[in-house]
Parts: C-alpha cells; sequence; structure tokens
C-alpha cells in the first residue's frame, strides 16, 4: 500500500514542482544581470540593502568540526529581494549534513531588513527582524547566541530534529565606511516564543576593505578592485537569566568576497573558535548571484506598466 | 507535553502570520513601486530639485579625477554595472531613474553629483552608493560629465529622455 501511495503523492507533487522551477526559471532569465559589489561578510551585517527590485539568490556552506560526536556541513539558500531603497526582505531555507549520520532539512527563516535613516551618516543604523521557524539540529551557525556552545551540537539528527524552535530576532545593524574601509557593529537580541525561555544575547562585529579604492576602465576577473577582505568575529553573550560570557562561544574570522564582472559573487571564510566551547573550525563559502529587473518581471505579472 | 503543544501552536500561528505579513507586504510595495513607476511622467519633473539639497560644503568640492581619460573609462564601466538598469545605458533614464543628461545634471557641480551619488535619494527608491569607496563614486561622476549636454524643452518632463 505505502509502496503505491509514494508514487501516487510524487505524481502529484511533481508537476506542480515543474511548474514551480519553470515559472523561477522564467523570473530568473527575464530579469537581467546586475554586478555585485557585495560585503565579504557571512555572519555580520553592514548598512547596505538589496538594490530595489533586485533579487539575490545566495547559497552558503559551513562545515564545521565537532568534538565529541561527528563533524557536519550545513548549508542554506537565501533568497533576498530589495522591495524599497528601505527595505529587504528575506527568506532562508536550511539543512545540514551531520557527517555518519544523516542529511536533514532543518527550517526556514523570515527576515526584513529596515534602513531608518534616509541618508548617509557617520554610522548608519538598520533595524533587522527575522522570525526563525527551525529545529534543534539547525547547525548553520549564522547566529551564534546566548549559551550556545559546541557539546550543544553533539547529539544525534534523530533526537535535536524532534526539537522545534520558534524564535524571533532582532539586531540593530551598525556600520560605517571610511576611506574604503567598512566597520559593522550588530548586537543581537533573540526570544524563544516558549514563554519560559529567556532573551538571548548576542554580537557580529566585522571590518572590511576592497584590495583597491579605484575601478580600473577594463572588464577584468582579477582586478584588485573585485576582491574585498576583511574580518568578522561573533558569539554569544549570555540570557537575561545569566548574562555574561561564561558558557559562551566565540569565533574569528578571515572573510573575503570576490565580485566577478559576470555577476556572481563567492565568499570564503575561515572562523576559528576563540574558546574551548567553540567549534575549533568553521569553514564557510558561498555563491550567491544578483538580478536586477526582478521586481519589474513580477509588476508586469501584475498588470504593472513597464 | 502539553506546555509544548499550546506554545508551539501559537508559534504556527505567528509562522503563518508573519508570511502572510511580508507576502502581503512585498506584494503592496511592488503594487506601489508600480503606481509610482506609472506616475513617474508627471513627478520626474520635481526630481532635480534634490540636487538643491545638496549642502554647500559638499557641493564646493572638486573632482579630484577630473580631467583624468581612464577615470572616465573606469565610470562608464561602474555606470553600466550599477547605474544603467535605473538610468538607462545612455544615461537618458528609464521610468526607473531620472535622465541624466538633463541640463539640471549636467550643470550640477562635480561635488553635488558626488553627494548625491554617496546619499542616495531613499526616499524615492534610489539606493545609496557610498558601498562603492570613494575614488570610484568620482570616477561616476567624471564619466556623468563627460556626456554631452542635453538642450532642455520647456515644460516637458521627459523621463525617458527621447
Amino acid at each position: 500500500m505505502a509502496a503505491r501511495v509514494v508514487p501516487e503523492r510524487l505524481r502529484e507533487i511533481l508537476p506542480r514542482s515543474v511548474v514551480s522551477a519553470l515559472l523561477v526559471a522564467l523570473f530568473l532569465c527575464r530579469a537581467s544581470l546586475l554586478a555585485a559589489q557585495e560585503s565579504p561578510y557571512i555572519v555580520t551585517y553592514d548598512h547596505y540593502l538589496e538594490e530595489p527590485g533586485s533579487l539575490e539568490v545566495e547559497y552558503f556552506s559551513t562545515f564545521g568540526t565537532q568534538r565529541g560526536g561527528n563533524d557536519f556541513d550545513a548549508f542554506w539558500t537565501e533568497f533576498e529581494y530589495g522591495a524599497t531603497a528601505w527595505w529587504t526582505a528575506e527568506v532562508y531555507v536550511s539543512g545540514q549534513t551531520t557527517f555518519n549520520d544523516s542529511t536533514i532539512f532543518t527550517g526556514t527563516r523570515l527576515e526584513n531588513r529596515f534602513r531608518l535613516l534616509q541618508r548617509e551618516h557617520f554610522v548608519n543604523p538598520v533595524l533587522y527582524i527575522e522570525f526563525e521557524n527551525t529545529n534543534a539540529a539547525d547547525k548553520i551557525l549564522k547566529e551564534v547566541e546566548g549559551h550556545d556552545v559546541e557539546s550543544d551540537y553533539a547529539v544525534s539528527n534523530a533526537v535535536l530534529r524532534k526539537e522545534h524552535d520558534h524564535e524571533l530576532e532582532m539586531k540593530l545593524l551598525l556600520s560605517s565606511t571610511f576611506k574604503g574601509w567598512n566597520v559593522a557593529v550588530n548586537p543581537i537580541v533573540t526570544k524563544n516564543l516558549l514563554p519560559s525561555e529567556p532573551w538571548e544575547f548576542a554580537y557580529a562585529v566585522g571590518a572590511s576593505r576592497p584590495l583597491a579604492l579605484r575601478a580600473s576602465p577594463n572588464r577584468c576577473n582579477f582586478c584588485p578592485e573585485n576582491f574585498i577582505a576583511g574580518v568578522e568575529m561573533y558569539g554569544g553573550l549570555g540570557d537575561t537569566q545569566s548574562p555574561g560570557l561564561h558558557d559562551t562561544s566565540h569565533y574569528l574570522a578571515p572573510v573575503v568576497a570576490w565580485n566577478l564582472p559576470s555577476d556572481w559573487t563567492v565568499r570564503l571564510s575561515s572562523g576559528f573558535g576563540l574558546n574551548d566551547n567553540s567549534h575549533r573550525l568553521l569553514l564557510r563559502w558561498g555563491l550567491s548571484r544578483e538580478f536586477s529587473g526582478f521586481g519589474k518581471v513580477l509588476s508586469r505579472l501584475f498588470g504593472g506598466r513597464l | 507535553m502539553k506546555e509544548f503543544v499550546v506554545p508551539s501552536r501559537a508559534a504556527g500561528r505567528i509562522h503563518r502570520a508573519a508570511l502572510a505579513i511580508a507576502v502581503f507586504g512585498i506584494g503592496v510595495c511592488g503594487s506601489g513601486r508600480a503606481l509610482a513607476q506609472a506616475a513617474a511622467p508627471k513627478s520626474q519633473v520635481s526630481i532635480y530639485a534634490v540636487l538643491d539639497e545638496a549642502p554647500a560644503k559638499a557641493r564646493e568640492k572638486t573632482n579630484p579625477l577630473s580631467g583624468d581619460a581612464e577615470a572616465v573609462a573606469a565610470g562608464a564601466k561602474l555606470f553600466e554595472q550599477h547605474c544603467a538598469e535605473c538610468h538607462g545605458r545612455g544615461a537618458g533614464g528609464t521610468m526607473h531613474g531620472a535622465n541624466l543628461l538633463r541640463e539640471e545634471v549636467q550643470q550640477a557641480t562635480p561635488g553635488t553629483l558626488f553627494w548625491l551619488l554617496t546619499n542616495g535619494v531613499v526616499r524615492r527608491g534610489m539606493p545609496v552608493w557610498s558601498k562603492l569607496p570613494e575614488p570610484e563614486r568620482w570616477q561616476i561622476v567624471a564619466f556623468l560629465q563627460s556626456l554631452r549636454p542635453q538642450p532642455q524643452k520647456a515644460g516637458t518632463g521627459d523621463p525617458g529622455g527621447n
């Protein structure tokens, strides 16, 4: 019976998936491409939002070492849309493979970033609000919060996936760009929506600079201005029940972004755990592509005059 | 067990609500953009008034790359990469972005253009471009000022510059 049910369900799901995939492909093909100028940060946010009407599709992967358990590779895909010049909306889908264990889907995140001031100032604030619907097996370590420590991740996927987390995460993204340098500081507050859970605190800070500040007149892949290098640091700061640095983990990660003229951006990061509660190594990489004009295509679909 | 189920349901509702708000928000925003774009020919006339908002100190800045042919070429490349989508490949404007060949833009000081590029016009959809290093912004200004001025016809919005 079960054997018959599965193909029937597949037959139901497949046409919908194919149609959805075709629609997405159509959107992406009709949207034009835009050379990206993306920051190298993977955890920290600067104050720059997605250009209005642009869609950025990003794939990230984090390989983490695990003492007392199996190493893992966590991955996520982001769809980031510039709704206006002051508002960017984003959806994440994440999963992970724990070696010698299993590969599982770990949840979704909905994120919004709002630029608070119209013009550029020395420090520019952006409000970040995210809703997470994940399970405890989530290992993307996009945020290291509260008393998150390495041993939390040593449990098997079968056990971790049973615990569901619904969290609200808020960040104040403070960022400044001066003489080519960007410095970003993100204080983070997270609340699991279970009433018994405390508010958790965290931070992420980063600094980066393009290897050259002046563009060369020619289109080139390896021009120094296409590379942005920097460093970021992130970790937990305890929670309302037990604030402070005890039982927290922290990471320092050199980062680099390569913005290709062919509209792709490659990011690399090698994060080193700074104390015994941290994973020793978090190797991350990301690949993204920006599609400008996505909003036009969307608008045209709904009868916009474009 | 019971304790877990109730908050989980509540969270599920919040999740659905958040999703609905996000989808609705994007939809509203998309519609808003479409309406704004439809109304663009009338509002384009006043968009150039933004240039008057540049502070005196910013206006007085001179382009350190002025007269540098390589800067113009690099500016053209940067314009193509970052600006042409909205302002058109020839900078003549589209439904999304102003005509940069207009007298108001061409007669603006380099400092004014640099200020506008740095600060954007966020309320009207132009993002800030301070993520480009200062020399790159000056390269774009050099390119913009290398474009031949287009005589303005009295009383026309001319959003497309055609």
